[in-house]
């Protein structure tokens, strides 16, 4: 039973941008060998931490919204644990009104851009 | 002398009693409060950054468990302090 999920990452400062985009194609990789869709992917790109974290007070915010099988977000949070240049992680089962709220989001954005 | 110190209302001064609180995700049909846009969060904590009690924001006890936990999220992902002097 596939379910969505949300899961939004930090990826510490130091990398260069293109380390950043290779650790972020790097999740993304095993998602998709898990058999996962994805819905949206946003690049928030450095933000202020609001509390140092490691020493460090900014950090790549990254988010992934796809739908995968619950056995999948076990193997994608094994990866973040092991993977040092990730600070902080957060995966999220997304509820109906979960969804309901990123799609008129998305969609509202859509329209303004459009 | 008339002693003025003892100055007495005809009608009792109507201080601002308690005008009624209602729960303003009720009201305006919010049904998911997102972790990840701490603007709209930092209107629920008070300027030490803690949560504010129902008593004082009125939201009903459905909706102020969702607001602690997404507030409680997005400060895991440090888009807001645990502690700090947030407005000052």
């Amino acid at each position: 039973m596939t379910n969505r999920y949300e899961t939004v990452f930090i990826l510490t400062p130091v990398l260069s941008d293109d380390q950043a985009k290779e650790a972020v194609e790097k999740f993304k990789g095993l998602l998709k060998e898990e058999g996962a869709k994805f819905h949206h992917q946003e690049d928030w790109g450095l933000r202020k931490l609001a509390y140092p974290i490691q020493k460090k007070s900014t950090g790549f915010y990254h988010l992934l919204e796809f739908e995968s099988e619950g056995s999948a977000i076990e193997k994608l949070e094994l990866a973040f644990r092991r993977d040092e240049r990730v600070l902080r992680f957060l995966t999220v089962k997304l509820d109906k009104h979960a969804v309901a709220y990123n799609e008129k989001k998305r969609s509202k954005k859509s329209e303004v851009t459009a | 002398m008339a002693d003025n110190s003892e100055i007495r209302y005809l009608t009792p001064i109507k201080i601002d009693t308690q005008r009624d609180k209602y729960c303003r995700f009720r009201k305006n049909r919010i049904k998911y409060i997102d972790y990840k846009d701490p603007n709209f969060l930092l209107k629920l904590v008070n300027e030490q950054g803690k949560i504010l009690p129902r008593r004082i924001t009125g939201t009903s006890m459905k909706y102020q468990r969702r607001v602690a936990q997404a507030i409680k999220r997005s400060r895991h992902l440090a888009l807001m302090p645990y502690v700090g002097d947030l407005l000052k």
